[in-house]
């Protein structure tokens, strides 16, 4: 952050040392040649890879097109969004999906927030502490899944010895959410706490010695001078972490696939593409899942307005 | 100082109870995997009799090790993929002067908050029909595209730490923009692109999704899908002990890169998404 000033000093000066005017017209397309060449395969790729599939899964949402049937592909208008949204199955995964989002995250966001306030202070083990939550962070989901699922599965696990026998919580609606929550709890907390740690660092430290000094007792220097001038490192991981829960699948696979109306909307498109073969059916789910996670991220830039990130993250000048 | 010893006992306790979080599940599944047949379902937290053999049986199981190979080679090829083509996009996002920048940043944000299952079904339905269905590019090519707007946002904040008088001097001295980038900035940003690289394998490695609807058979299905599909070496064994062994192999690259790249791969996280 200190790295910015500098280079915006350096920037300043660059008109008194610039080269002469044809010279400088000159490099000027020279630069946005090279600028051109350098993020072409990028952004042929990003067209190729999402723009036109994209395009091909609405096209497809508006097909009939069972792929067990592919002769009678036709066009169906909107009658498969009619049949998507008409159904209790999709409102259930829909349901099951914000629950999970909207309490993992806020139970991601308290945990986070004591940890990043733990690494920021401790003087003890701070190298320890930022390894170990790396594990978490960087351990493949249905590792991390299966763990857990192994962990409550009656008879093998070491929690479900802890509780009373003939109760398989894996089996129970509430018990199978509880547990979902828990293992993207577990996985993610690092994530946000790390985040929360680098606004953590933004915080003036003479600030809250000042406010320390008039009499502002800990809880209030979080919730007036920590959390207010946090609020951009907020805002990112939030935004983050809940549009990255409302895509949740490999936990859900792993720990019930689905059973017990426990299915996210992932799954749902998921299992309607490969155990319905449903092409257009399931392009429908695609393309309302993408409307949906579209509308997260309008409400939380509505909300927070330009320190959305990548809003003042177009470059140097 | 009474006080003081008092709250350093106090953050010593928060760290222990940070570590036993972090850990429980990760040693619950090595215990689980050094479990003989007759005591994995005893529900001890520890093992109360070591084998190796989960180990030996799933390496004597051709679905697993192709599905490591696959796994291995899949996300190296992405991760170089990803990192070179996104070093070249980030130089171009934080230094130069083009049209349509704002737009490639404002579609690369858009993907990084994409929900992968939107694009499953036609992926899906594309691949079979140009013949990528259950290969290794087929895989390759959506990793590139999701790695991307995490390389290029990681890089371009990498790139804003750099001195850039040294390329201005270089450029002086009559380098060409592209000379100045080859021989002055990329040996600067050598450590950027590398703690990238880390955050790229990672997430291919992790994937799940991708790899399990894009792929069909050991030619291309990778280890996370492998492990999933899992019915033990005999229909008579419960795959627990296998699961649990593979399970700690996908675990210990991971293992590697935290311990040895900590300080790298924290730097990585947080540069891109946080800014004042």
């Amino acid at each position: 952050m200190t790295v910015q000033s500098r280079a915006t000093a350096a920037e300043r000066q660059q008109p008194s040392q610039g080269p002469t005017k044809a010279q400088r017209s000159d490099g000027k397309r020279a630069e946005r040649r090279l600028g051109i060449m350098l993020a072409a395969p990028a952004a042929i790729i990003i067209v190729l890879v999402t723009a036109y599939p994209v395009g091909y899964a609405v096209w497809l949402s508006l097909q009939r097109y069972d792929l067990r049937f592919p002769a009678e592909q036709s066009f169906a208008g909107l009658a498969n969004y009619g049949a998507v949204l008409s159904s209790s199955y999709w409102w259930q995964a829909f349901g099951v999906t914000m629950l999970i989002t909207v309490v993992s995250v806020a139970i991601e966001f308290v945990l986070g927030l004591a940890l990043a306030l733990a690494m920021h202070r401790t003087l003890v083990a701070r190298g320890l502490i930022r390894t170990v939550i790396l594990i978490p962070y960087g351990i493949v989901t249905v590792v991390a899944a299966f763990s857990w699922q192994f962990a409550w599965t009656p008879g093998t696990g070491y929690l479900a010895a802890l509780l009373p026998t003939g109760t398989a919580p894996l089996t129970d609606f509430g018990a199978s959410l509880a547990i979902i929550i828990g293992a993207e709890v577990w996985k993610t907390t690092p994530f946000m706490a790390l985040l929360l740690l680098a606004g953590l660092a933004l915080v003036p430290e003479d600030m809250l010695k000042a406010a320390a000094m008039d009499g502002a007792g800990p809880w209030q220097r979080l919730t007036q001078i920590i959390l207010p001038m946090m609020k951009p490192a907020i805002l990112v991981a939030l935004l983050f972490r809940t549009l990255d829960a409302f895509r949740v699948f490999d936990n859900i696979y792993i720990l019930t696939n689905g059973a017990n109306g426990t299915g996210s909307v992932s799954m749902l498109g998921y299992n309607n593409l490969f155990k319905a073969f449903n092409l257009g059916i399931g392009s429908a789910i695609s393309v309302l899942i993408f409307i949906s996670v579209a509308i997260i991220a309008l409400i939380f830039i509505r909300l927070f307005g330009a320190s959305a990130p990548g809003s003042d993250n177009t470059g140097k000048r | 100082m009474g006080t003081d010893s008092r709250t350093r006992i106090w953050w010593a306790l928060a760290g222990v109870v940070v570590c036993i979080y972090a850990l429980v599940p990760v040693l619950w599944i090595v215990s689980l995997s050094f479990k003989t047949t007759d005591t994995i379902t005893d529900g001890s937290f520890v093992p109360r009799s070591w084998t190796l053999d989960n180990y030996a049986q799933i390496f004597s199981l051709d679905l697993f090790t192709s599905a490591l190979v696959n796994s291995i080679g899949i996300a190296i090829i992405s991760t170089v993929l990803a990192v070179v083509i996104g070093t070249m996009a980030a130089y171009a996002i934080a230094r130069l002067d083009f049209p349509g920048k704002k737009t490639l940043v404002g579609v690369s944000l858009l993907i990084a908050m994409f929900p992968q299952i939107s694009l499953v079904s036609p992926l899906f339905d594309i691949s079979r029909a140009v013949g990528l269905f259950d290969t290794w590019p087929g895989l390759i090519l959506p990793y590139i595209t999701f790695a991307l707007p995490l390389a290029i946002y990681t890089l371009s904040a990498f790139f804003r730490e750099i001195p850039w008088e040294l390329e201005k001097a270089a450029k002086m001295d009559g380098a060409t923009p592209l000379q100045a980038f080859r021989e002055v900035i990329v040996p600067l940003a050598a450590p950027g692109v590398f703690t990238t690289a880390i955050l790229v394998f990672i997430f291919c490695w992790n994937d799940f999704l991708f790899a399990i609807s894009l792929t069909s058979t050991s030619a291309s299905q990778t280890a996370p899908v492998a492990i999933a599909n899992f019915t033990g070496a005999s229909q008579f064994a419960e795959p627990t002990g296998s699961i649990a062994a593979a399970a700690v192999l996908l675990t210990i690259p991971i293992i590697i890169f935290v311990l040895l790249f900590q300080r790298r791969i924290v730097a990585g996280l947080t540069s891109g998404a946080v800014k004042g």
